[in-house]
């Protein structure tokens, strides 16, 4: 209560001097009228009031000093004196705010990202209720599997809809594409399937009409939908929404039920959906098609655990009701041992979160490492200026100035550093952020983050400028507080150094600076070589100058027997355009990062391989050579035997060393791919399959005409190599819409395709090295920094042993001695940190382990040379010191 | 162990005044010690002054301006509950030192 008072009195100062003025005045004039009184003439009553009392002013000023005693007006005072001492040392402030707003800023960015993609609740009501259930383990390859997040298949969901006692409410959603637009003006929209419970479990609700409900689970085909909010204003120009609002998709006009609020992106943290539809119950559910996600709201009183241990009781029954046809009984068995757990989604789910967070988690690392760094640069430069205010803070002291008052003024400056780079730091955290995730983009996915400063960014934001201040702040004060006042003055501005323990704190922190920047410098340099690396590798196929496209046909309306031939002609009439190279077709795309895969028995062998339906004309788009054996023709349909081309990977895993032509391959039967028996044919190396970081796929080929009439799919993907990538694709697009109309195809790169998978390396390659380099900077700067003020330290006492005869070549070596003395230090306890740090980085690595000698070995000759460059500078002056000048200084 | 020191015997002279006047003026405060006292004790303008702003910012005392009986405007001081338990502590902590400084002064 008083502090809070006299803190209010400080606003009002001017006020209470008046007041103190009036007071006393006053009181002088009782005085005269008493002296009057008794009798004094008025000017004698005047001249004893005033002898007593002595001059006004300096009266007020002893009246008011009561409160500078009290403490918070020499805070006040202290703040000011910091600041003067700011604005006479610009260059100084500026350098250490910008340093500290660096630091902070890139932490914050990044901690931002982490928050956004990690942290964050969904847009919903009560989030933390919110539970997805998942197979523990995951399906382990069971079936077909849509995306990482859908673990349930239409019949799980059946089941589970009537069973869930822990929720109040659950709900099923997946993300599909949606085609919107008139014929002649298709494109696609981000679309999401949702169960009628969906957004009242979800507690969302509609800015205009009304959301899906669950009387509009009925038609399989899409008659209704609910538009997102960011779709409605661009896409629908932000109209009203009335009984009678529709849009055009999928060929068809539906009704707009409404639109949800902004905020609700759906349920991907990264990804917006436009488009949401209901869910319907196809006449044939299809038991090994992965393909919802399931969530539910728990009920008061239950948590998660009661919950999982529900689901894993429920989890028996359900699988063995559920279990697919057409499996082997192994299969089977895998599937009814799955079980179901609850698991918290509150955050919702996000491909970042799974792709980046180790990445997020170590660049935090980085980013704090370099701040680290930032702050024994500054905590050097503040040693340096309290050692230069040294005889100042020996006077005080020896004056009678309270070692806590001379410590909080130090304090006081680095937290006023502090405070401005923190503020500096959260400014630019927000565009380094932006910068970042659109770094992620790539030529087909747009990531759709909201980043925002709420309260976890801000409180992070305080706390590394708090840590900081501490750090930067607090030795020099100690330090330069601890010194006797007498040795100080004594020793003052003379050339002895009397204390070596207050030099070494500056040397063990050089020390650690450069241990510091050779971790960094290391995980620059392995994630740069590793991201290279990436980009060098030679996957085993041609990737220039080929197109990758998409081709839909299902309004042509083939027949499934007639779709192999259909597909032959397609390719016939792209190879036939003038300036393409070749063509081929194939189910999967290469390095696209999907797959697919059968179960094989070869004799007593049996186990997965990777197949693929291509061509006959595959492997020579792509340039894969034959090793042994012939490749594909038209001839080998259905109709003929079936044939089989294999890499050698698979060679080695399932054949041995005896001739692989003429061996037979068992395949296993699955839903709408029975068994077959197909004979080897031929051999290709081995290339790389869906990603280039996997290892060796076993992989095996089969024509596309002999794919299971029961598999047929009137889409086709397919590889086009010509010298001209976009001449090529406007002539293909050009030719098939002629002959083919509303064919639907989509185009892109596939050398870009394969780049577009590696920006996550690319970031982390990028980010390290910049911060690895930024280190480097920060340690020249600290080693310059100690070193000269270790010569200025020494000006004298090097003088003399010059003037005694010592050679500038030797003074020279001294210095450098004492560089090299901290420079091995700092590698040799770096190498250690970095050996460590590497451990926790080594899954972002590619083609090189985190102990790469290499990579070490480079990153100490790096940090060498800058060290040695850094110190040059200070070694040369101190051979320029004139003996002269520096004796007579003393 | 009684702390004091003249500071703290200004304080509770100054505390120990208004709780027998209700409220007064500075001037007032000091003619009354002064007559109390017969003049054996005199406080000067210089220490009442800041003793009764530190006093004031520290809530022991609740000041409002009024007029005197002759016709001056005056800044007029009167004790506040905290203040009234100072006085009350002071008072014990004096008789303290008192006893002491006399248990001293008897043994010389």
């Amino acid at each position: 209560m008083a502090l809070f008072r006299r803190i209010l009195s400080l606003r009002r100062r001017a006020r209470m001097e008046q007041e103190i003025d009036a007071e006393l005045r006053e009181h002088m004039a009782m005085c005269i009228d008493d002296n009057m009184a008794q009798g004094m003439s008025r000017e004698e009553a005047e001249r004893d009031a005033r002898r007593r009392f002595g001059s006004p002013t300096a009266m007020r000023e002893r009246v008011s000093a009561e409160d500078a005693a009290l403490g918070i007006d020499s805070l006040l005072q202290d703040m000011r004196g910091a600041l003067r001492v700011f604005v006479k040392s610009p260059g100084f402030s500026l350098v250490v705010v910008a340093t500290l707003a660096l630091g902070i800023g890139a932490n914050t960015a990044i901690f931002e990202l982490l928050d956004a993609v990690r942290l964050r609740a969904l847009p919903i009501e009560k989030p933390g209720e919110l539970a997805e259930l998942r197979i523990v383990g995951g399906n382990r390859g069971f079936g077909v599997t849509d995306n990482f997040f859908t673990d349930f298949t239409v019949p799980m969901w059946q089941e589970v809809k009537e069973h869930h006692d822990p929720f109040s409410g659950i709900f099923a959603w997946r993300t599909s594409d949606v085609q919107v637009g008139a014929p002649n003006q298709l494109h696609r929209v981000n679309g999401l399937e949702v169960s009628g419970d969906f957004f009242s479990v979800l507690g969302v609700t509609p800015v205009q009409g009304r959301l899906i409900e669950p009387q509009d689970e009925a038609s399989c085909q899409i008659t209704r939908v609910v538009a997102s909010y960011s779709f409605w204003k661009s896409q629908m120009g932000g109209e009203p929404i009335t009984a009678n609002t529709t849009i055009v998709a999928e060929g068809k006009s539906v009704q707009v039920l409404g639109v949800t609020p902004p905020s609700f992106f759906g349920m991907i943290v990264g990804d917006r959906f436009d488009l949401a539809y209901p869910t319907c119950t196809p006449p044939h559910p299809r038991g090994e098609a992965f393909v919802y996600s399931v969530m539910g709201r728990l009920k008061p009183g239950w948590t998660l655990r009661q919950a999982s241990e529900y689901f894993n009781a429920l989890s028996p029954g359900l699988f063995a009701k559920t279990a697919p046809d057409g499996y082997s009984s192994q299969a089977i068995k895998t599937y009814k041992a799955f079980r179901l757990g609850a698991y918290p989604a509150g955050a919702g789910v996000s491909y970042l979160r799974d792709q980046y967070n180790s990445s997020l988690e170590t660049l935090l690392a980085i980013t704090g490492l370099v701040l680290l760094i930032a702050c024994a640069n500054l905590a050097n430069l503040m040693l340096a200026r309290a050692s230069g205010k040294q005889r100042e803070v020996a006077i005080r002291m020896a004056l009678g100035a309270s070692r806590g008052r001379l410590l909080r003024q130090i304090l006081l400056e680095g937290a006023l550093l502090a405070a401005c780079g923190a503020l500096l730091g959260a400014a630019l955290a927000q565009p380094l952020s932006r910068a970042l995730v659109n770094s992620l983009d790539t030529s087909q996915n747009t990531i759709h983050l909201t980043i925002v400063a709420d309260w976890r960014v801000l409180l992070f934001a305080a706390a590394a400028a708090t840590a900081t201040c501490v750090v930067f702040a607090t030795l020099p004060a100690l330090r330069s507080t601890n010194a006797e006042p007498l040795t100080s003055l004594k020793s003052g501005e003379r050339g002895v150094v009397g204390n070596r323990e207050r030099f070494s704190v500056q040397r063990a922190m050089v020390i650690t600076q450069i241990a510091v920047s050779m971790v960094l410098l290391v995980g620059a340099l392995l994630f740069v070589r590793s991201y290279r690396n990436l980009l060098t590798l030679n996957p085993g196929m041609r990737e220039s100058g080929i197109t990758v496209g998409y081709l839909g046909f299902p309004s042509a309306n083939v027949k499934p027997e007639n779709l192999a031939s259909f597909k032959r002609q397609l390719v016939d009439d792209v190879r036939a355009i003038p300036g393409i190279e070749n063509a081929a077709g194939t189910t999967n795309v290469p390095l696209s990062g999907s797959t697919w895969g059968h179960e094989v028995e070869i004799g007593s062998l049996n186990g997965p391989s990777r197949f693929t339906y291509v061509s006959p004309s595959f492997f020579a788009t792509l340039g894969i050579p034959l090793l042994e054996g012939r490749n594909f023709t038209d001839h080998d349909t259905n109709d003929n035997p079936l044939v089989l081309i294999v890499n050698q990977a698979f060679i080695r895993r399932y054949v041995g060393a005896r001739s692989p032509l003429g061996v037979q391959v068992h395949v296993r039967p699955e839903p709408n791919y029975p068994a077959r028996t197909y004979e080897i044919i031929g051999v290709v190396p081995d290339t790389k399959y869906s990603d280039l970081r996997e290892d060796r796929q076993i992989q095996a080929y089969v024509p596309i005409a002999q794919l299971p009439v029961t598999a047929q799919q009137p889409w086709m993907a397919m590889l086009i190599a010509s010298r001209d990538p976009a001449a090529a694709q406007l002539a293909v697009r050009h030719t098939l819409d002629g002959k083919y109309p509303g064919i639907e195809m989509q185009f892109f790169d596939f050398q870009q395709g394969i780049l577009d998978h590696l920006v996550g390396a690319r970031m982390m390659a990028r980010l390290s090295g910049f911060f690895g380099v930024l280190a480097a900077l920060l340690v020249v700067v600290g080693l310059h920094g100690v070193l000269s003020y270790f010569l200025a330290q020494r000006r004298s006492e090097i003088g003399i042993r010059m003037a005694l005869g010592a050679s500038r070549g030797r003074v020279v070596a001294a210095m450098l001695r004492n560089a090299c003395a901290m420079l091995v230090a700092g590698l040799v306890a770096g190498t250690v940190l970095a050996l460590f740090a590497g451990r926790e980085a080594s899954t972002l690595l590619f083609g090189l382990k985190p102990w790469d000698p290499v990579t070490l070995a480079g990153s100490a000759v790096l940090l060498a040379l800058v060290t040695i460059v850094a110190s040059l500078v200070p070694s040369l002056r101190a051979a320029n010191v004139n003996p002269i000048d520096s004796l007579r200084a003393e | 162990m009684a702390k004091n020191d003249l500071q703290g015997a200004l304080d509770l002279l100054i505390l120990k005044t208004l709780s027998q006047l209700d409220s007064m003026h500075g001037y007032g405060i000091m003619m009354h010690i002064r007559r109390v006292t017969d003049e054996l004790l005199i406080v000067e303008e210089g220490s009442l002054y800041p003793a009764l702003h530190r006093m004031e910012q520290n809530g022991w005392v609740r000041a409002t301006w009024a007029i005197t009986d002759y016709g001056r405007k005056a800044k007029w001081y009167a004790l506040t509950r905290a203040g009234r338990e100072q006085l009350a502590s002071r008072e014990k902590n004096w008789a303290q030192v008192v006893k002491g400084v006399d248990a001293v002064l008897r043994l010389a």
